[in-house]
């Protein structure tokens, strides 16, 4: 069970470096929202997982590590809705095209399990090509108050 | 923290004590090389110790595949000792639980490698 939200609403908003730090700045900002919101252990560390998991696929697929590119992150806690937004500047892809980790066939590759394990852990997960470039995830959780 | 790695030998089993986290980067990379050492000694039986991992992301999870992978190719065994509850749910979500031979007790774990 979570507690009841302590905070009021909340906004963070960052411009990041395409670098591995910058994914673990993203996943400690992400999970202080999330504390302040009321989430409990069990979704801290799902919320942790998916914005980890988004930030990876931002800074190493998106953006390649390209030091001129940034990824943008935006933290919402509304009270109702905790959302988080990464988007990157990249050539974006197809995600229709990208192999279902759970099939047999692809059990046992090293990689391409981020955007499952995210929409595993998230209430909702939407991904879309943003002009001019690149590709922004919105991941959502619901608040709830006891 | 990023992950810590020593190894035992009891018996003929190469126990692995993993701690820390396994994530994209220095953790992943780590363990992948680990493995690989000890694939390249000819070491055939090894128990991956996961008892201390405090986080693992898809990259850690890749990594415990292609490990398990290296080793099987060799003609070896890997498996897993003292999963936590966060390792254990992410390999039944990504339906690997079942794939690795899995233990909870090491000398029990020991005592299965033939």
């Amino acid at each position: 069970m979570r507690e009841n939200a302590r905070h009021g609403p909340e906004t963070v908003e960052r411009f990041l470096d395409s670098t591995l730090e910058s994914v673990d700045n993203a996943e400690e900002l992400a999970v202080g929202v999330a504390k302040r919101a009321g989430f409990e252990e069990e979704d801290l560390m799902r919320i942790a997982m998916a914005v980890r998991e988004s930030m990876v696929n931002a800074v190493v697929h998106g953006n390649r590590y390209n030091a001129n590119k940034k990824v943008r992150l935006a933290v919402v806690n509304n009270l109702e809705r905790f959302t988080v937004r990464i988007a990157d500047e990249g050539e974006g892809f197809e995600y229709q095209e990208v192999p279902d980790p759970l099939a047999p066939e692809n059990l046992m590759r090293t990689s391409g399990r981020g955007l499952f394990l995210i929409r595993s852990f998230m209430d909702e997960f939407r991904i879309r090509r943003i002009e001019p470039g690149g590709t922004e995830v919105t991941l959502v959780k619901y608040v709830v108050s006891k | 923290m990023s992950v810590k790695l020593s190894t035992r030998q009891v018996g003929d089993v190469t126990v692995m004590d993993v701690a820390g986290r396994i994530t994209l980067g220095e953790g992943s990379s780590t363990l992948r090389d680990a493995l690989r050492g000890l694939v390249g000694k000819n070491q055939k039986k090894i128990l991956l110790n996961l008892g201390e991992v405090s986080y693992i992301d898809s990259s850690g999870i890749g990594e415990l595949v292609s490990g398990f992978t290296t080793v099987t190719n060799s003609g070896g065994n890997l498996k897993l000792l003292n999963l936590n509850k966060r390792v254990k749910d992410l390999l039944q979500i990504t339906k690997l639980y079942t794939v690795f031979d899995v233990h909870e007790d090491e000398a029990g774990a020991i005592r299965s490698f033939v």
